[in-house]
Formats: structure tokens, sequence, C-alpha cells
């Protein structure tokens, strides 16, 4: 179909990036240099990644611009492909990662090189996860993506980093070395590891349980679903600014990701049994988390819970299995994806200037920030979920999804929105309004052009997509109709065998 | 005496070069004493890469002679070649050390060709008798090399603990050897592998014995005591040699005798081999938390890569097989450069041991930081680095061979001891510097580069030594 690997390209192209970076000399001019190359690497290959959309065969439910070339010798390849599910969370990373490295453009003083380079190889490592269409080349991504992580919030976090970069680590690393002893069994038990292969193959029950469960531990603890999501408040904190924004808006998305692409087609019976306990966490975590993101000090951590919060409606969304259920999930990552990394922009671009995240350091910001106020004011209403935010458009569809297969899980779930109003409009009274009192604040400058250039183009993302959402679900829908149908073909074959046993 | 009577000498020509080449050197050393250690440790180098050479132009195929007792296979031909290369580094690296240390003597060269010698031996040794002389000539030289630091209280004691546990182990491997000798009335491992049938309880306590033996040559659990203190106290550029091509050769003759010797009784020792693994995993995870000295947690961190490999082996499949010698070449490149590193940590007051010398050291030299960064990540088994497909190889045998349990400790393990290589990542990346090392030596430079480079790139094109491995696996089977 392509001429040439364009998904290789646009993965392997910041990897280039940062060995040119790596070549630079460490001096001012070298700094300065690591900073435009990493830009420019950035934005060179976000355009490049828009061409998969222009290319983009929306009617399709295949793989597309598939690669394919032997790797590990035998059955396992290094196959690259995207389609509706992947390419939406391909677009997000790509473009968010120019935002990110605006965003460290001052905040970052110390080794800037090294910088650079950890967020380009972590680029590389994000676009592979959601591009790869073999198992093993999928872990090798999946997983890679935890060394950048960790050196980022452990050479430039906070000064609890340590703790919480190690945190990261070692309870991402246990969820997935399950996932990837289940990734063995089903070589053993398919034969390959080709993605597009196993979404065909049918798993004995027994197997479908325990890999199931496997891979639920990898993507639980990535996701993060509760109660595995205690590294998360802890990371998103020492982090330094574009590490939360990268942690939020795609790392946590690979969790959902992965359900998509593997729990769902691949263990549909499994899924099916399980699905009441996706919803018992999903619903714990959407108003349980709410409620400790109530009574948070640090705006970061408020953040962070939030995001937990977020993601159960989009496990809840995934496991109802119903066309806008998924849907909405999807697009409530998307949305996620883009509000949670402004909000952590917010924080950052506050946190560069009086360098406290304490929410009651502030206040009365609106008379020296007005600017800043409305970009802020922005987010935190996506994130509450106003109709005609983008954040709106996902919790409404998961909602509806989920209340077509379960009335109580949708039901409890809404309780979740209510909260979630409740502390985000606290945190942004406690923060813009109110009087101006504390005379460290008396100086503070309004956002300047290179975080309005950064901030403009999420905007105008969150409001086009909340009163216009349909391209992100074009592009996937008919490879959700597709797994729909597998799905329910699947569960329904298991339905038919068992009546027909009791039958008879 | 008649030509027609000579075995076959042919498939012995590599261990020949070593063997003449390691007594000329020896003569050379002792009739020319002044200054002759420099040109020996080149010497000795030239032959390791001459003994490479005229084994890889063998003829083909499986070679046997001796009456069947020393066989040249795939498998013999890898492992060899990971031998001869492990030694040659080990060699490289002590050069520098030998020469700040006033430690330059001739026979440190000539007792690793020995030592070598004794490894070629025994990785193509067919029959118990054999398998035992190669393990002696492999050991003794060991066990003085340990103690080659004389006036140095730690290496002689060092080189004493080794030695008394070592004949200690080698008296319970051949006590194992008479049992399966008398259960079975032979020696050589496809006559045991016939005689053995169902096994029965004699048989069983013989290999019980004979793989206690084994144990203690690889430092496996509960056989591992000896690796820390030995580890701690020779010399370091010793250790960087006992911890890789001793390591190739002792897995070699546990995996051929497991194989050869008892492939219609594998249910039986599996269970052993399950238990050593799971044991020396947990314990080089666990034990290796609280380690400072870096040569000391090597220790550790070597017992637990050990019980990594023989996942594999318990298997007791040709994948499995094949796990273990992925396994075991990548492990000779992650610890030979991470051993170039810690030979490097040296200060003007002279060689520092503990990891905490290494705060720091992305800032004050970091290249090296970066290497063993990704060294340390790759001995975690974090991909996409080398040290993921080890232990994938292995795992991917243990799953199929249906041993769940021993699969999961395993990966269980693997993020345990994944804390400790992260502390010493936390040292050098997060922590403030506590100043420069000396400008690490040439040669070090060059190991550490290649060891590190390979374990980075590994993942662009590992089909050729997975292939080459699993060649190698067949020829057992």
């Amino acid at each position: 179909m392509t001429s040439w690997p364009i998904l290789s390209v646009v993965t392997f192209l910041p990897l280039a990036g940062a060995l040119f970076i790596a070549l630079l000399p460490e001096d001012e001019a070298g700094i300065r240099n690591a900073r435009w190359a990493a830009l420019w690497t950035t934005l060179v290959t976000f355009l490049i990644s828009l061409i998969l959309i222009w290319r983009f065969d929306p009617a399709s439910a295949d793989f597309q611009f598939l690669e394919k070339r032997p790797w590990l010798g035998g059955a396992i390849t290094y196959a690259m492909g995207v389609d509706g599910i992947s390419l939406p969370f391909v677009i997000l990373t790509t473009g968010l990662m120019p935002i990110s490295i605006l965003a460290s453009w001052t905040a970052i003083q110390t080794r800037v090189r090294d910088y650079m380079i950890a967020f380009l190889v972590l680029e590389t490592l994000m676009v592979g996860t959601f591009c790869a269409l073999d198992l093993v080349l999928f872990y090798l991504f999946f997983e890679g993506g935890l060394i950048p992580m960790f050196l980022i919030i452990g050479v430039w976090g906070g000064p609890r980093r340590v703790y919480a970069s190690f945190k990261f680590f070692l309870y991402t690393l246990l969820g997935s070395v399950l996932m990837l002893l289940a990734i063995m069994a089903m070589y053993w038990e398919a034969g390959t590891t080709d993605i597009a292969t196993l979404l065909h193959h049918s798993f004995p029950l027994s197997l479908q349980k325990w890999a199931w469960f496997a891979f639920l531990a990898s993507f639980a603890v990535k996701l993060p679903m509760w109660p595995v999501h205690t590294w998360l408040p802890d990371a998103h904190v020492e982090a330094p600014t574009a590490g939360s924004v990268i942690l939020a808006a795609i790392l946590l998305k690979m969790g959902g990701y992965g359900f998509l692409r593997f729990s769902l087609p691949m263990f549909p019976d499994a899924s099916a049994q399980l699905a009441p306990l996706i919803y018992a966490l999903s619903v714990v975590a959407i108003v349980y988390t709410s409620l400790v993101a109530l009574v948070q000090e640090d705006m970061k951590k408020l953040i962070a819970y939030s995001s937990v919060a977020h993601m159960g409606f989009v496990t809840m969304g995934l496991f109802a299995v119903t066309a806008q259920g998924v849907a909405g999930g999807i697009f409530q990552m998307v949305s996620h994806g883009i509000v949670s990394a402004a909000l952590f922009l917010c924080v950052g671009i506050v946190y560069d200037r009086m360098h406290t995240r304490e929410i009651a350091a502030y206040g009365g910001l609106v008379n020296r920030m007005p600017l800043y106020a409305f970009v802020f004011m922005v987010f935190t209403l996506a994130n509450v979920g106003l109709p005609g935010t983008s954040g709106f458009v996902g919790e409404f569809l998961s909602l509806i999804g989920t209340f077509r297969v379960n009335n109580w899980v949708a039901t409890l779930a809404t309780l979740g929105t209510i909260l979630s109003a409740a502390y985000a409009l606290w945190l942004y009274r406690k923060i813009i309004f109110g009087t101006l009192e504390k005379p460290a604040l008396f100086n503070i400058r309004d956002i300047g052009w290179r975080e309005i250039a950064f901030m403009t183009p999420l905007i105008v993302l969150t409001i086009v997509l909340g009163v216009y959402p349909k391209p992100v679900l074009d592009i996937s829908s008919a490879s959700v109709a597709q797994l729909i149908d597998n799905y329910q073909h699947a569960v329904g074959a298991v339905h038919a065998a068992g009546l027909s046993a009791v039958t008879r | 005496m008649n030509a027609a009577q000579l075995p076959n000498l042919i498939p012995l020509l590599p261990e020949f070069v070593l063997g003449i080449g390691a007594m000329t050197l020896l003569l050379v050393g002792v009739y020319r004493p002044a200054d002759t250690g420099r040109f020996i440790d080149g010497a000795a180098i030239v032959l390791l890469a001459l003994a490479g050479v005229v084994l890889a132009a063998l003829p083909p195929g499986k070679l046997v002679t001796f009456g069947g007792s020393f066989i040249v296979d795939e498998f013999a031909r890898f492992l060899k070649i990971l031998a001869l290369l492990g030694s040659a580094a080990a060699i490289v690296m002590s050069i520098d050390y030998a020469r700040r240390e006033a430690q330059e003597r001739f026979e440190y060269s000539v007792l690793i060709l020995l030592s070598t010698l004794g490894m070629l031996m025994l990785i193509s040794a067919a029959d118990l008798i054999a398998l035992y002389v190669g393990l002696e000539l492999m050991s003794l030289p060991l066990y003085v090399v340990a103690a080659s630091h004389r006036s140095s209280l730690r290496a002689t004691e060092a080189g004493l603990k080794y030695f008394v546990l070592g004949a200690l182990s080698s008296g319970m491997l051949l006590y194992g050897a008479s049992l399966i000798y008398g259960f079975t009335g032979t020696v050589s491992f496809v006559g045991i592998a016939h005689a053995a049938g169902q096994g029965g309880i004699g048989l069983i306590f013989g290999i019980v014995f004979l793989f206690a033996g084994f144990c203690f040559k690889v430092s496996a659990v509960p056989f591992h005591m000896w690796t820390p203190d030995v580890y701690e106290g020779a010399p370091t550029p010793v250790t960087a040699f006992f911890a890789a091509a001793p390591k190739v050769s002792g897995m070699a003759m546990f995996v051929r005798t497991a194989v050869m010797a008892f492939p219609g009784i594998t249910s039986e020792w599996q269970q052993i081999v399950v238990f050593v693994s799971i044991a020396s995993m947990a314990l080089g995870s666990f034990a290796a938390i609280g380690q400072r000295n870096f040569k000391r947690l090597m220790a550790y961190s070597s017992i637990g890569h050990m019980g990594f490999a023989l996942i594999g082996l318990a298997a007791g499949t040709s994948e499995g097989v094949q796990g273990v010698l992925v396994y075991i070449a990548i492990y000779i490149t992650m610890t030979l450069g991470v051993f170039a590193v810690i030979l490097s940590m040296r200060r003007a007051t002279g060689m520092v041991e503990s990891i905490d010398q290494l705060a720091g050291l992305a800032r004050t030299q970091p290249t090296m930081a970066f290497f063993l960064a990704m060294l340390l990540f790759s001995m975690a088994g974090v991909p996409p680095l080398a040290g993921f497909f080890a232990k994938f190889y292995v795992f991917l045998a243990a799953i199929k061979a249906g041993l769940y349990l021993l699969a999961v400790l395993g990966v269980v393990t693997s993020v345990v001891g994944a804390y400790y290589y992260l502390v010493i990542v936390k040292l050098m990346y997060f922590d403030e510097p506590v100043g420069k090392f000396e400008q690490m030596p040439y040669e070090l430079r060059v190991v550490l580069a290649i060891c590190g480079l390979f374990n980075i790139f590994f993942f662009l094109y590992p089909a050729p030594l997975v292939g080459i491995a699993s060649a190698a696996a067949h020829s057992l089977f």
C-alpha cells in the first residue's frame, strides 16, 4: 500500500534525533541546539504522522500501513500496522511531544541534553507500542518505556523523586512480567505472536482466564485501576511537568489500549465472565478516588487522583462492549490525554513561577493572570465533563454504553461526575478566585507567548472535539464495530454451546 | 607404536594448541623471567584466538574420539568459543591492574590458559572420567589464581576457602559418579542412558551427589556459599575471570550430563533443577539488596543469573537448552562489561569497591555511567536490552514444558532483583558526585564499549545468536 515504511519512520525518527543530540557538545550552544533539535524532531515526526490520517481508510477495519520483516527467527516477526483503535493514540503521542518539549524549554536547566534524549527515546517507545503488531515487539516497546521514564522522574524530579521513580518502575515491571508469561503461553498455544492472526484465534477457556488475569495485572497497573493506582500520585507529583504530561496523557493510555487490543478480542469469554470484576473496580475507582481527590493539598496530586477516576470511566465503557461504551472509552482516553496534559501544563506554569504546588499557596490569581485564568477554566470544565467540551462526550458515551448493560454500575458511576465537579471547581476557586493577598503572588507574570503557543492547540482541540467529536469517532468506528462483532460472536458461541449442553 | 592404534586426534587440535602453547609459555617465563609478563599476556591471547580459529576450522558435524568420551558437536563448539572469549577478555582486563598493583607475574596468564584447557575438555566430556579430569584441570589453576595476590590476607583467605570447598564438592561429585557407575556399570553417558532405564533409588542418589558437585561449580544455591567471599576476596581481574568462563563450562557439563546421560528419567532430575533454580533466583535477588561492595553484589547477581539459566535446563527440552545457551552468551557480555567498570573504579588513593563510590558518575564520567546503566538494566531483564532476550528464551521453554510455578516465581524474583540494579543506576544518575575516577585504561574502555553496544543493539538483529544456539541445542537431542 505504501512505498515507504511510514510507521517505522514515525517510530524511529525520534531515536535518530536522540542520537544526533547525543553528539552535540555540552556547552551553552550545545544546550540551545539540543532544545531546538528536539523540538524540530518532534514537530517533523508529528507532521509525518499526519500523513497517516490523510492516507488512512476509515471504512476498513483491517490493519493498514503494514510492515513485516523477519526478526527473532521463526514466528516472531517485526510487524507494524495501525487500525482505527491505535491510530488516535499514535497521533495523540506525536502531537503532545512538541508540546512537552516546549513546556520544558525553561523549566529544565540541568542536563538539558540528557533530558531531551530521554524524551525522544520515550517517544520512539510509545509510538512503537501503539504500532506493534507482534506481541513480543509490543512488549519490547511497552516495557522499554520504563527506562527513560524512570530516569526522567529520578533525575529531574522533585524532592521525593527516588521513592517515586522506584515505585513506578517496580510496580509496572511486576505487572508486566506476568503478561510476558501469558504472551509465551499464547505463543505455544497459537504458534505465533502475530497480533492480526491472534485476533482470530480462539483460545481455550482455561487459558483465556489465566491470560486475562495476567494481562490485567499489567494493564491495571499501567492504567491505573484501583487498588494498584498508588504509584501514580507519587510519580505525578515528583515528575517534572512534561514528565507528568506524558505520563498522564500517553503512558496511562497504554493500559486502556491493551484492554482493547488484547483482553477483549483475544479473551472474549474470559472478558464476558469477568466483566463484573472490572465494573466493580471501575466504580470504586470513580467514587473512591474522586473522594480522595477532594482532600488533596497538592495540585498535581489532585489531578492525578482525578486521572484515576477518569480512567475508571474508560474501563467501565470498554468492558460494557457496546458500540457506545467502547467508542466512549476510546474518546475518553483521547480527551483525557488532551485535558489532563493541559491541566498538568497549567500546574507547571504556576510552578515555574512560584516553585510550589501547594494549593494553599495560591489564591486570587485572576487579578494578575487573566489569560491563565481563562485557560485553566477551559480545562477545569473539560475535566468536569461540561457539555461542549471533549470531556463530556467521552463520559456521556461510556455511561450510555454501560447503562445498556448494567444500570446500577452506570448510576453509581454518575456519582463520579458530580464529585469531579466538586473537586475541580473547588481547586479552581482556591487558586484563581478570591482576593490576591499572598505577598509572593503580587508580581506573578501572566502566561507568555511560548505558553500560549502550546496551550492554544489544546484549547482548540478540547472545544472542537466537544462540539464535533465525529473525526475521532469516525476513525475508530469500523475497527470498533468489528471488535464488537467478533466479541458477540465468540461469546454467543459459548452461550449456544452451553445451552445445547443443557438441553441435551 | 602403531599409528593405526592411535585415536583420532583431530577433534582435540584446539586443546593441543592451548596445552602445548601454555607449556611453552611457562618455559619461556621460567628461563627469561625479567620483564616477560607483557609478552606472555599477549602470547596467551594469541593462543586463545588461535585455538578459536582451529576450532572453527575443524571438520563440521559431530566428531567423536577416545572411544566416545570426547565429543565435538555444535553444542561444544558454541560453548568453547564462549569460554575462549571469556578467558581472553579476562587476560585483557588484568593487564592494567597487574601493572598498577605490581602484580605482573607471567604465571597468571599461563594458569588461565591451563584452566581454559580444562574448560574445553570439560565441555566436550562425554563420560564421567573425562568429565572429572576436565573439571579438575579447570579448577586447580582457579584455586591458585584466586590466591595470586600472595601478600593480601583477603586473597589468600579466598583462595584457601575456594580450595577447601572446591575439594569437598569434587569429592561429592566423585562419590555420585561412583554410585552411578555402580548402578549402571558404565561411565559413558550414552551407556548410562541405556542402562538407566526407569532409574532406581541408587541411581537417583548418584545423580543428587553429582548435581551437588555441578551446583558448586556454577555457584547455585545451596552450594553457593563460597561465591560472595571468593568474589570479594580475589583480585578483581580474577573475579572477572571467575564470573565468566568457568560459568560457561560449568553450565556446559551440567547440561550435557543431564541431557545425554539421563534422558529417560528427566522427571526425576527435573525436580532437583527446579528447586536449585528457584532457590538461586530467590537468594540472588534478596541477598544482593543489602550489599554495598560491588564485587560481592556481583557474586549474588551471578548466583541469581545461574538460577535463571537453570530454568532452561529444568525444562529439559531442546528449547530449554537453547535458552540456557542464549542466556550464558548474553550473561558473559553483561558480566564482563560490569567488571570492566569495577576494574576502573580507581582513585588516586587506590582501588575502591563500594557502590557508593559510583555516586554522580553520570556527571563526572557520563559515557561510563551510560554503559554501566545499560548493562545493569540488561541484567535486570528490561527490554529492549539483550538481558531481556536471555530471560525471554528460558521462560519460553519453561512455559512450554508446563513449569508455570517456576516461571511465575522466576519473573517475580527478577522484579526483586531489578531493585538492586536500580539502586546503582540511582546512585549514578540521581545522586551528587563524590569525585572522579582516574582515566579508564584503554583496553577496559574497549571491553566496556563492546559489551555495552552488544547489549544495547542486540535487539536489532538477534537471529544469528538465537539460530546458532538453537542448532547447538539440537545437537544434544
